[in-house]
């Protein structure tokens, strides 16, 4: 019965009120003695600092904290505590995100010295072992996706992004179309970065917006299409959860008109083994490493944004490229003429590649399909749980059939009715124990959204919990809704004052600037 | 197992996941009965049958048992060389430092670990921490405005330069030939909308500083911003950066400036010589080397309202709370992202390196002013005492300064072999030989990048000068 289950009506989180750090300690306190020269290099060297010109010497200290170790390591325990992980909460909540477990394992593996100690640009065939994981790594990204190549280089899921505009640019430019193609085509449910990368690029972006079914018709495609379309960026299934059936059309009718087709695959949880860039006539993939394959998100990085490419546009991406010969083992090419060059320093974010191998060695064919079939069972059970409740509606309705691994639900008639609204609902959840969800993308074209995701690492216990949590919520919005409204009680901090996240009068980034805003 | 009737069974044998909880079969009955589903397959409804994969996903087999994914794993990192194996001399962008263990174990966190997009009220600790290390990044700059974290010094620079671009309404810059030649490929291409040219500037080969004459000839009235960094990608430090900065205000460009953090104990911080923007690199405060990846950019300068509306980079904004003397803290002003932006934006930002700016605020938390002056300077002297013993050997040039920072050029032109050559007699003798510029920079002959820092010792030293001894004719 919706709205019954288990409730941590005792829940609060953890409340250090810790200072920061800029405040903390006492003149003379030491964190950490680092190593000194040894006395005969000492005794060799002199008085080093003498050599710096006089005007590049630092002429006073940094004003940092003195602290001794103890201080320091309990006040990042303390501000870690304060931090609601996925790992220590049902973290349905960030919806496109794709909060899935981290095994553990994966970052033993991925900690172990022979990937933390080494330096990049160490010999070949020093590597080898890395080498041979990111080789294997890029050939099951290939499998998974029906690309060719796979460069492991972008940081991110926008560099991934930035990194195919960048590909089409320069296939568009050998090809001699460079000035006249500069349009890319995108849909508004796919992700901001999908236009903001190939802005970004020099592109024209046009954005398509949804009809009926929750996805751009077809026609609003056509009618985008031109000379100077230069390609299609988009997300199936949108952030909506809602897949596009006619995608095939749409790649074919861009190829036609000599357009190249990219699909940002950052919503792909639900569809491993099921579906796969090329046989949706994709060009150009990339995966999110960080949310598919299940990598840490490392409070916003690192992470990886691998770019997948047929055969056509593999002389494009970024370099080095990993290649395998027989006599020599594995290699970096570095001559590759055509190559948009460098997108990030060295290699790429190589631990989180080890990670993400690792993960789909836990997993097989099989594995992989069994991610994809829970994560779009977890959130259709976890759907009929919401429907039933009281305020909450699903646009696009049934025209769109099921969702797969999300959907874009809307508070709008909660708050018609009592005037509590998202932003209130998701900062409320706080107080049971859960993160606050993710709202949607700008610009809002489901009024309230709300974007849950449940991934495959969530319990039915656990969606039951998360369903009767919000059931809880909607109960109280219409019962007392200034509760609501008044923001989370039993989080780190309450009642805070959002002016200056939203007024740029009033951002101050650093404790210096916020001193001297403030001294009389 | 056998197979309960009506689902298809998750894993081959019916072997349930330890990852995935609804694998096991009951419960996946239930919901199914729940949702009224005989299979999980009519879920799939909207994919078009000619859409889907006709066949199961060729990988390899999967690995179930912990302990053997482990080994495996490990198994395949068994022939890798890691620094702790070897005396290193490799720097260029990447750098081995003393990494105090309480860096790793908040790395480690699994809250800071396993946090991604949760917003002020739910993962407090994640954005003061964040805060803090903004802070502690202005202390050393001396600056009062700071980015959340970019990529890395490359993609910092990159977005600097787009910035600098807009506010001049300019759109050249001018950068040194010394640059690494990784972060001007990365430039070429992450600018190539935003700029009409990057001009290059060549260096004293005598000292390794910019030439300031032809820096002159290639200012104009069209340049945005002429970008430098302190000490230079070759080592040099930039005795003449306050001339370089006056001579890009003559023209009313702004000046940028590129540092490596761990020098700024020892070094003035741009902000001193009037840089406008400072960008950089974070890994060596506290970071391992990780194979290139605990890279993490920044983007500093003044409180100028100006300047803070063209930072592309997320930040993170100081507010109090109901609660006297309790501090909020806050995703500031999304509208000027891309995230906002999306068709309309000239920059991009998304998930970048915010792990490794938390590990670097507790390393400067840990250092505090002695710490990191105390670093400066041994590093120094352990590269000024590597660079005059390597001076020692036949054939062996050092340069272009006589007082580098942490790295150096090694001329090995003299000695009639390549750098290719000595690195590999070195390999085997359980050294990692400096990066080989031949390449990138023939005018430099036969010469390689060596960097030399505090966790280098004497012994790794000592050995470097013995095999090269052996090894230069």
């Amino acid at each position: 019965m919706t709205g019954s289950g288990p409730l941590r009506d005792g829940f609060h989180a953890a409340r250090w009120l810790e200072p920061l750090i800029t405040e903390l300690g006492t003149p003379g306190e030491r964190g950490v003695i680092p190593p000194a020269a040894e006395p005969a290099i000492r005794e060799a060297v002199g008085e080093v600092l003498e050599s710096i010109p006089p005007r590049l010497r630092r002429a006073r200290p940094p004003e940092l904290p003195e602290l001794s170790q103890p201080q320091v390591l309990r006040h990042y325990l303390r501000l870690s505590q304060e931090t609601l992980g996925a790992a220590v909460n049902i973290d349905i909540g960030l919806g496109t995100c794709t909060m899935k477990y981290n095994p553990v394992v994966n970052d033993v593996v991925g900690g172990d010295p022979r990937v933390t100690r080494v330096h990049p640009n160490q010999p070949p065939e020093t590597i080898q072992g890395l080498l041979r994981i990111l080789h294997a790594l890029e050939s099951q990204l290939c499998e998974i996706s029906g690309m060719d190549a796979f460069s492991l280089q972008p940081a991110g899921g926008a560099a991934a992004i930035f990194t195919n505009a960048s590909i089409m640019r320069a296939h568009h430019k050998r090809n001699g179309e460079g000035g006249r193609r500069d349009e890319i085509i995108t849909t508004v449910f796919s992700h901001p970065a999908d236009a903001a990368g190939p802005a970004t690029a020099g592109f024209k972006v046009i954005t398509l917006y949804p009809g009926g079914n929750g996805y751009p018709d077809f026609e609003a495609l056509k009618a985008a299409i031109s000379d100077r379309t230069a390609g299609l960026i988009l997300t199936n299934p949108e952030d909506t959860g809602i897949f596009n059936p006619r995608v095939r059309d749409y790649t074919e009718a861009v190829h036609a008109a000599g357009g190249v087709c990219a699909i940002d695959q950052a919503n792909a949880n639900g569809t491993l083994g099921i579906t796969r860039a090329r046989e949706l006539g994709f060009d150009l993939c990339h995966f999110n490493l960080h949310k598919t394959f299940s990598t840490p998100h490392n409070s916003e990085g690192p992470a990886l944004g691998a770019v997948g490419v047929r055969e056509e546009f593999a002389r494009y991406l970024p370099v080095p490229v990993i290649t395998r010969s027989a006599d020599s083992g594995y290699r970096l090419d570095y001559d590759r003429p055509h190559s948009i060059g460098k997108v990030k320093g060295f290699l790429g974010n190589v631990g989180t590649a080890v990670r993400a191998y690792a993960w789909i060695m836990a997993h097989g064919a099989e594995g992989l399909r069994t991610v994809a079939e829970t994560a779009v069972l977890n959130n259709n059970y976890l759907a009929r749980k919401l429907d039933e409740i009281r305020g909450i509606s699903v646009p696009y309705g049934d025209a769109a059939g099921y969702r797969l691994q999300e959907v874009r639900y809307s508070w709008e008639q909660l708050h018609e009715e009592t005037g509590v609204g998202t932003n209130d609902v998701k900062n409320r959840m706080l107080d049971y124990g859960v993160n606050s969800y993710f709202t949607s993308h700008e610009p809002w074209l489901v009024a309230e959204p709300f974007t849950p995701e449940a991934a495959e690492s969530y319990s039915k216990e656990d969606l039951d919990e998360y369903a009767a949590i919000i059931a809880r919520v909607v109960e109280e919005a219409y019962t007392d809704p200034q509760q609501v409204r008044s923001g989370p009680r039993r989080s780190s901090i309450s009642g805070m004052d959002d002016g200056p996240l939203v007024d740029p009068a009033r951002v101050v980034t650093t404790w210096r600037a916020w001193k001297k805003r403030h001294s009389t | 197992m056998t197979a309960v009737e009506g689902i298809r069974m998750p894993m081959p044998g019916g072997r349930v996941h330890p990852y995935i909880p609804n694998s096991a079969p009951g419960v996946r009955r239930e919901m199914l009965d729940y949702l009224g589903l005989g299979d999980v397959s009519e879920l799939y409804g909207a994919i078009p049958a000619e859409l889907r994969l006709d066949r199961a996903l060729r990988l390899p087999e999967a690995i179930l048992p912990e302990h053997d994914l482990k080994a495996h794993v490990l198994g395949l990192l068994e022939d890798v060389v890691s620094t702790e194996d070897v005396a290193s001399f490799l720097g260029g962008g990447c750098w081995r430092h003393f990494v105090p263990a309480i860096c790793d174990e908040i790395n480690n966190r699994r809250e800071f670990v396993t946090a991604y997009a949760g917003e002020a009220y739910s993962d407090h600790g994640k954005h003061q921490a964040w805060f803090e290390w903004q802070s502690l990044m202005g202390e050393l700059l001396e600056a009062d405005f700071v980015s959340l974290p970019t990529y890395d010094w490359m993609a910092a620079t990159s977005s600097a330069l787009l910035m600098a671009a807009r506010l001049t309404g300019r759109s050249e810059v001018v950068v040194p030939r010394n640059l690494n030649p990784e972060k001007l490929s990365h430039m070429s291409n992450y600018c190539r909308a935003g700029l009409g040219a990057i001009h290059t500037v060549p260096f004293d080969p005598s000292t390794g500083e910019m030439d300031l004459d032809q820096l002159r000839e290639q200012l104009s009235e069209s340049t945005a911003a002429v970008y430098f960094e302190n000490p230079t990608f070759l080592g040099t430090i930039e005795g003449r950066a306050p001339e370089i900065v006056e001579a890009a205000h003559e023209v009313g460009a702004l000046c940028l400036v590129g540092v490596d953090p761990i020098s700024l104990g020892v070094l003035a911080p741009p902000a001193a010589y009037g840089a406008d923007l400072v960008v950089g690199e974070v890994q060596p405060l506290g970071a391992h080397l990780q194979a290139g990846g605990a890279t993490c950019g920044f983007i500093a300068g003044d409180d100028d309202p100006r300047f803070a509306a063209e930072y592309p980079t997320l930040l993170e904004t100081i507010t109090t709370t109901e609660r006297e003397g309790s501090w909020g803290f806050g995703w500031a002003t999304f509208e000027r992202t891309s995230f906002t932006k999306r068709g309309l934006s000239d920059d991009f930002t998304g998930t970048t390196s915010g792990l490794w700016a938390i590990t670097a605020a507790v390393y400067l938390a840990l250092l505090g002013p002695q710490g990191i002056r105390e670093v400066g300077e041994t590093i120094m002297q352990k590269s000024h005492y590597t660079m005059a013993c390597l001076e020692e050997l036949p054939g062996v040039g050092v340069g272009p300064t006589a007082a580098p920072f942490k790295e150096f050029v090694v001329d090995f032109t003299g000695t009639g072999r390549t750098v290719a050559g000595i690195n590999g007699a070195l390999l085997e003798s359980g050294i990692l030989g400096g990066q080989d510029l031949s390449a990138d920079f023939p005018e430099l002959g036969q010469s390689a990048l060596y960097c030399v820092t505090e966790v280098t010792p004497l012994e790794h030293i000592d050995r470097l000068i013995g095999t090269l001894a052996e090894v230069v004719p």
